[in-house]
């Protein structure tokens, strides 16, 4: 995860985001490949090849999500708030450790390791512990999880994004005599936007795979993670991969909005 | 002068030395650098790479500090008028902020020190008309050219009415046709104004066509090797067909051999004969 963690914000308009003939095509595109890519499957796993419970078919997945669209939505509700708490903190705690690590090179030296470390404990390790620490009936483990699944990325881009204030710009603010407040204002924070905003696209993924992974290691049941373990666990195989889909939904639907934020800041830079 | 009117010089430069600390050791940029300039009055800085005239122009705007000697402007210290906002300043960069609109960026030095918005709204109005973008004050920089981003530049440096106006290579980046554009829109706009300008560029033509005077540089140590006044007229009434008189081609020359220490010369390292 800190491989991919500082990626350069896109620059200006991509030539396709606007809602033209061009927009069209790329919508339409992957539509006809995941519908191909289903019908295929249906085709496998319906012709007895494929044994059912290695690889159910998707018209049972489609049956199962029917059956069970109440428990899906109350679930996905759970780890979504869950994934939601912990995005929110990961990036408010992010952007303050940055903007704290960005006043003294021996702060961000000091905080910099204390980062990477963080960003590869894993929450095999981490879960249990804190399940323990909050006790089995609370949230809190898994959205600490998925605050600190954000955090990483959310610090990284924008302390990143911080340092990419134009020498140019500095020495106008310099001219105009502007104060230190003014300068962050109007020059360092709107700079460093964009960078924050590609660091919570890459934060949104991260917070729900962890509130839902979280969920595999004790803690109240009712979540997404906790009923595709339940579900897999008594071989409902069907009804596991339709959990499986509402937290591809769920996910998709974090990065979606967290994209659109980030297009919508990285407009004009 | 038969009243008794004191005339403050726009920049007194005295006896200023400017030594940058390296990893190689100390740097001489300038040495033993005198110079006035007088309010309204054009002033080019020229010399090849190293000698020193963006540094020079960055003291007067305290942007940087001299090693010794004192920087005056308008009889206050550098710092004092820098905080007064006594000038305006241009950069080679026209260094507009991506995210503000063209009336945004000219306003913003009118926005950090606190003029109301209606106030703000007329300026920028007489502003963009100054610089003729009347219908660009919604557009944003990158959907305008690089001569159109300079004049947006040149509006938002001239926002507080500054009597001096400093300028580092505002045209060179511009293509030729659009350098000798601004050229003749910059001498109509200090002409409107009345403000001092010190102008900094290593284009010859540029220097004698904008100037009162030409302060000719030579680098290490960056000194004043000449100062050449322009025989060419007041600069408010210059226009084009300056470019093809005779008047101007000798102006050429004389700077071309100050640059040279007074020899003629083939050609100037470093300095544009275009």
């Amino acid at each position: 995860m800190t491989g991919a963690a500082t990626i350069a914000p896109p620059r200006g308009r991509p030539p396709g985001a606007a809602w033209g003939s061009g927009g069209t095509a790329r919508a339409v595109a992957p539509i006809v490949l995941g519908v191909s890519v289903v019908a295929v499957w249906q085709l496998i796993a319906g012709s007895g090849l494929v044994e059912a419970y290695l690889l159910p078919s998707p018209a049972a997945i489609g049956a199962e999500i029917v059956e069970f669209w109440p428990s899906m939505v109350s679930a996905g509700a759970i780890t979504g708030l869950n994934a939601l708490v912990g995005l929110v903190a990961g990036t408010l705690i992010g952007i303050i450790s940055a903007l704290v690590a960005s006043t003294r090179r021996s702060l961000d030296g000091m905080l910099a390791p204390i980062v990477a470390a963080l960003a590869v404990i894993p929450i095999v390790a981490l879960a249990p512990v804190l399940n323990t620490m909050f006790g089995a009936d609370s949230q809190t483990g898994r959205q600490l999880i998925a605050a600190l699944a954000a955090f990483v990325p959310v610090f990284l881009n924008t302390a990143r994004g911080l340092r990419q204030t134009q020498p140019v710009h500095r020495d106008l603010m310099r001219s105009y005599a502007a104060s230190n407040a003014q300068i962050m204002r109007t020059i360092t924070l709107r700079t460093a936007a964009p960078f924050t905003f590609t660091g919570i696209r890459l934060a949104s993924s991260l917070a729900v795979i962890s509130a839902l992974v979280a969920e595999y290691f004790g803690g109240p049941r009712g979540g997404l993670g906790g009923l595709i373990s339940t579900s897999a666990a008594s071989s409902a195989y069907p009804r596991a991969w339709a959990y499986v889909v509402a937290a591809i939904i769920l996910g998709l639907a974090f990065s979606l909005v967290a994209s659109g934020l980030e297009r919508l800041v990285s407009r004009r830079r | 002068m038969t009243e008794s009117v004191i005339t403050t010089d726009a920049v007194t430069v005295t006896a200023v030395d400017k030594v940058f600390e390296a990893a190689a050791g100390q740097v001489v940029a300038l040495s033993g650098i005198d110079l006035v300039v007088e309010p309204g009055e054009f002033v080019s800085l020229i010399g090849p790479s190293g000698c020193g005239k963006s540094t020079l122009l960055r003291l007067i705007a305290d942007l940087d500090t001299p090693s010794s000697g004192s920087v005056e402007v308008f009889g206050t210290s550098a710092h004092q008028a820098r905080v007064d906002q006594k000038y305006g300043i241009a950069f080679q960069q026209a260094g507009l902020l991506p995210w503000r609109s063209v009336a945004a960026n000219i306003a913003l030095p009118l926005e950090l020190h606190g003029s109301s918005s209606v106030e703000t709204r007329e300026r920028v109005a007489e502003l963009i008309a100054l610089v003729g973008l009347d219908d660009f004050g919604d557009r944003y920089p990158d959907e305008l050219s690089g001569g159109m981003q300079q004049r947006v530049a040149i509006a938002r440096a001239l926002a507080k009415k500054p009597e001096l106006l400093l300028m580092d290579e505002p045209f060179g980046a511009l293509d030729e046709m659009t350098r000798e554009y601004m050229q003749t829109e910059l001498l109509r706009i200090s002409a409107e104004t009345g403000a001092a300008v010190v102008f900094v560029t290593h284009s010859i033509p540029e220097a004698v066509y904008l100037s009162d005077r030409v302060v000719v540089m030579s680098p290490r140590p960056g000194r004043i090797a000449a100062v050449v006044p322009m025989a060419l007229g007041s600069t408010a009434s210059r226009a084009d067909d300056l470019r093809e008189d005779g008047a101007f081609f000798e102006m050429i020359t004389a700077v071309r051999e100050a640059l040279h220490g007074g020899a003629p010369a083939s050609s100037a390292r470093g300095v544009e004969n275009r």
